[in-house]
């Protein structure tokens, strides 16, 4: 029993972060998200570096790592609220490895993991997905509708809108069109909890990083003469901060490694480190904007974009709802099993 | 990263799986001077099979186990629906406290009686007007020409008193000192007049702890732990043991009455409200998340000598998980949870307790606050 990171897990994490910290800070967000841009340069720099493809297999041009590696990338990601439509190439990825056939594997894997294509990943209600993350400018959709099936879609054959989304850190589309697309055959749940993880970690990342931003403001700005983060009312929501982000971590931690080395625990993993990350997401990002007070609630600021990043996230895939009546059921079935 | 048991692990598992099969206290007796009796008992048999102090180094006559065998332990002690050994703060607490500041000669004389629950302690720390607030301790200990300290004052929440023979006592010594730096931590002999035991009923209606009164208890020399004023380190030593120590089993309790709710509410057509089903899938994952954030402690304490910000949070996370459990147990069970002297009545009502004993649950967020994040001091 044993949650280290191998060496070199850790050493992407603590590069990854370094990386991102340098090229991706705040004011270039802002720059991004008010122009209505992506961080093409970093995209760049991400796909020469391999990252879309590290838990794409060999055989199909990654790096053969698997979801803790992931988990680890996107994690900084989301701690650095990125402008890149990395995640999209990642998640599309996911699906196709695990839910594809061997053509469709051979034919889109490749350039995913070499970061030289672009994907996404929506769900259909009613004939369209709607505020699909990364489809602007992506080679390759997937889809899923609500029974759990998946089709595969050249992004030409694909209506693709550009909507104002609330999160402007990325872009988000509704995608119609194309109503047969190529069917997934494979293991498309395996894919989609895989996913699941790999959003949680996104929003652990937003949580971590909403919380140190908190925790640095809290200590500087005075009221009544005094640091802020000496007042117990304050000292006591970073506290819970900081359970809710941690929560979520282990959770998501557990969804990663479930994925890589005991599948059959991954639908319970992915559960709940969704359901996890997305309540925590939502509710330390809410708490950094109400510990900064009024210069909170501004545009410069810079909090907003991790609570809007947050509110997209836990949305997408299912919020924390429907992930804790998924590990409900799938405790009931368990409890059920062990009484028979 | 491997969350699995390792063939070690598993190996100490399953050997003490089939030990705890094979072994055990017999039915539970009514009344609890009797059940105290069976607990000692069981603590015997224990010692016997070399399970009383797993994670004691074997010098000391424990089993040397690593922290993730001890935890599987506690695990394993609350699958197997048997009770914790009856002195459980010599085992947590005691033992390992003298193993950190006894002299050779204490160790020597205390820790196999501890071991074999022959000499039962109890923690004489809480004052009536010193809770929270620990170092506020007014018990007075005067030294004597001899060298001896006489005693005087009043503790409470002392669990398992009228058992004892020892008492983990810190007194006021130097009462000129800054509050921390005037105490000092001694072991008491329960087993004397001036040390008075009165049962402290709780909400339950049970008297699990007491108040002590005393009236120029008599302590030697050779009974101060850690040096005299030196009592405010010695006593932290205590405290993060009781913060590490029993997680894994609670969990585990948690763990089988979730699945009893679950049953329960399955049986009666309760599930398919999406209100209980809701608040279920909210218990299976605080009390999963708890397990994994508790071994990632260990993780932590294994690799840097000490539980990183996740380890602050567990006793946090339990003690409001068990608070949610058992209130909505009175929902789902329905009228048994709410009549008296029901094993789930009895567990709502001892539940209000768990955010206080050990640490209010406030007290924590202040650390969390302090220690963890580095907020300044609270106000």
């Amino acid at each position: 029993m044993n949650f280290d990171f191998t060496d070199d897990q850790q050493q992407i994490r603590s590069t990854a972060r370094e990386l991102l910290a340098s090229r991706s800070a705040f004011e270039r967000v802002r720059g991004h998200a008010e122009a209505g841009t992506q961080d093409d340069a970093l995209t760049a720099q991400l796909g020469e570096l391999g990252w879309p493809g590290i838990a794409v297999s060999e055989a199909h041009g990654g790096q053969g790592l698997g979801m803790v590696e992931l988990v680890i990338l996107l994690e900084a990601l989301g701690e650095a609220c990125a402008a890149v439509p990395m995640r999209g190439t990642a998640l599309a990825a996911l699906m196709i490895e695990h839910g594809g056939s061997a053509d469709q594997q051979t034919r889109w894997l490749p350039g995913l993991a070499a970061g030289e294509l672009c994907g996404a990943l929506g769900t259909m209600t009613g004939g369209a997905a709607e505020l699909v993350p990364d489809a602007v400018g992506a080679d390759v959709v997937v889809l899923v509708d609500p029974d759990g099936a998946a089709t595969l879609h050249a992004a030409a054959d694909l209506d693709i809108k550009d909507v104002a989304a609330i999160d402007p850190t990325r872009r988000y589309a509704r995608v119609t069109g194309d109503v047969d697309g190529d069917q997934l055959p494979g293991d498309v749940d395996g894919g989609l909890r895989r996913a699941e993880v790999a959003v949680a970690a996104g929003l652990v990342g937003v949580s971590q990083r909403a919380l140190d931003m908190t925790v640095a403001f809290v200590k500087e700005r005075k009221q009544f003469g005094v640091p802020v983060g000496s007042f117990q009312a304050v000292g006591h929501t970073c506290a819970q901060m900081l359970f809710d982000t941690e929560g979520a971590r282990s959770a998501t931690l557990f969804g990663a490694w479930a994925a890589d080395a005991d599948p059959a625990q991954l639908p319970l993993g992915a559960a709940m480190a969704k359901a996890s990350a997305s309540a925590g997401g939502r509710a330390t990002t809410a708490s950094a904007i109400q510990l900064h007070g009024g210069i909170g609630f501004t545009w410069e600021a810079d909090l907003h974009w991790l609570y809007k990043r947050a509110q997209l996230d836990s949305a997408f895939l299912g919020g924390p709802g429907a992930h804790r009546a998924r590990v409900s059921a799938l405790s009931a079935q368990r409890v059920a099993a062990a009484a028979r | 990263m491997d969350l699995t048991f390792n063939e070690i692990e598993a190996g100490f598992r399953d050997e003490l799986r089939t030990w705890l099969q094979d072994n055990g206290p017999g039915p539970e007796p009514a009344g609890e001077d009797a059940q105290y009796a069976w607990r000692r008992d069981w603590q015997r048999q224990l010692h016997e099979g070399g399970w009383a102090g797993v994670h004691w180094p074997v010098e000391y006559g424990g089993r040397g186990a690593t922290l993730v065998e001890s935890a599987i332990f506690y695990e394993e002690l609350a699958r197997s629906g048997h009770p914790l050994p009856a002195n459980i703060l010599g085992l947590l607490l005691g033992g390992p406290t003298l193993m950190t500041w006894g002299t050779p000669e204490q160790k020597d004389r205390y820790l196999t009686p501890i071991l074999s629950a022959e000499e039962i302690w109890c923690q004489g720390f809480s004052e009536p007007e010193a809770g929270s607030d620990f170092a506020a301790v007014k018990t007075r200990a005067v030294a004597q020409p001899d060298g001896s300290f006489k005693v005087t004052g009043q503790k409470v929440w002392t669990s398992g008193a009228q058992y004892s023979k020892w008492c983990m006592l810190v007194a006021r010594t130097d009462v000129e000192a800054a509050k921390h730096k005037g105490l000092t931590y001694f072991l008491m002999d329960m087993d004397q007049p001036e040390v008075q035991v009165r049962p402290l009923k709780q909400i339950t209606g049970e008297d699990e702890f007491n108040e002590l009164f005393l009236e120029d208890a008599h302590i030697p020399a050779e009974n101060v732990v850690g040096g005299v004023g030196n009592g405010w380190k010695v006593a932290l030593t205590t405290l993060m043991n009781e913060r590490a120590g029993l997680a894994f089993g609670l969990q585990v309790r948690l763990r089988v009455m979730i699945d009893e709710l679950t049953q329960i509410a399955a049986s009666n057509g309760q599930l398919e409200d999406p209100r209980i089903a809701d608040t279920l899938g909210e218990l299976h994952l605080r009390c999963e998340t708890l397990r994994l954030t508790a071994y990632r402690g260990l993780t932590a304490t294994m690799k840097y000598g000490q539980p990183g910000p996740e380890g602050s949070l567990t006793k946090w996370m339990w003690s409001q998980t068990n608070q949610l459990l058992t209130q909505f147990a009175a929902d789902v069970v329905g009228p048994e949870a709410l009549t008296a002297g029901t094993r789930w009545s009895y567990e709502l009502l001892r539940a209000r307790g768990n955010t206080i004993e050990g640490g209010t649950t406030e007290v924590l967020k202040n650390i969390v606050a302090e220690r963890v994040l580095g907020l300044p001091k609270a106000r």
